[in-house]
């Protein structure tokens, strides 16, 4: 389990929308490219590791309760993305980490797989 | 309860707009979460499958108490074959579109797999309906 702000540090990460859910707590994180892929396996309440960038990226993880997002490789959201980020209390965040590295960095502090086995 | 969505097709921002307000409506009516999210998904798919390949179309949700019931239509080009299309791994969708991080080919069986009743019935070039239904008890 970790805070949002902790994942937030250990990525280096930048901060776009939901300053006010970085002390929520996540279980586990799921890294993945392909929407359909998270909304077939991913658990509930994870954090969400991703280099796509659209709308239906929020519009995923507003389906299956995912609290977080971080855009790897230094990708920023648009502010359409933002926007619907802060409607759906989501917390946005960009790390120029590639997607591998990040996922490492989290697995290797604690933080667990968030796909269906 | 009855629900009414019209899905527009030429907005790719709003896609999936009608789901979340299901969603939101079945957890004010304090639905267990679990069935929130099977319903969620598999319309989701459904809604954006309408937005992809037909052009948007129209939604009826009905909340029962023995079960959801979730109808899409829309008068796209319809599906030549159901149960090819109901592969994993098969598509027709667009580069464009897999750029998105849609059309996988994971669209239909993800419906089948958070459906406990999924019934498909489609005509080309007249369209195709979707009926998804979720039992609560």
């Amino acid at each position: 389990m970790m805070k949002i702000r902790e994942i937030k540090e250990i990525l280096g990460a930048t901060i776009w929308v939901g300053e006010e859910y970085l002390d929520q707590c996540l279980h586990a994180a799921c890294g993945c490219d392909l929407m359909s892929d998270v909304l077939a396996f991913a658990k509930e309440k994870v954090l969400l590791l991703t280099g796509l960038i659209n709308p239906q990226v929020i519009r995923t993880a507003e389906m299956l309760d995912i609290r977080a997002i971080v855009f790897v490789r230094g990708k920023a959201p648009t502010e359409d993305m933002i926007e619907l980020a802060r409607q759906k209390h989501i917390t946005l965040l960009s790390t120029n980490e590639p997607l591998y590295i990040a996922c490492g960095k989290l697995y290797e502090k604690g933080l667990g797989g968030g796909g269906e086995e | 309860m009855k629900l009414h969505f019209e899905v527009d097709g030429n907005d790719f921002l709003l896609a999936g707009d009608a789901s979340g307000k299901v969603k939101n409506v079945l957890k004010k009516l304090g639905i267990e979460s679990s069935i929130i999210r099977k319903i969620a998904i598999a319309m989701y798919e459904a809604e954006m499958n309408m937005v992809i390949h037909a052009n948007g179309g129209r939604v009826d949700v009905d909340i029962l108490p023995e079960q959801i019931q979730v109808v899409l239509q829309d008068t796209g080009p319809g599906i030549p074959d159901i149960d090819l299309a109901m592969k994993e791994g098969y598509s027709t969708a667009s580069h464009e579109i897999r750029e998105l991080g849609f059309g996988a080919g994971m669209g239909l069986p993800n419906m089948k797999k958070y459906s406990d009743n999924l019934h498909i019935t489609s005509e080309v070039g007249k369209g195709t309906k979707v009926e998804i239904i979720i039992l609560l008890k």
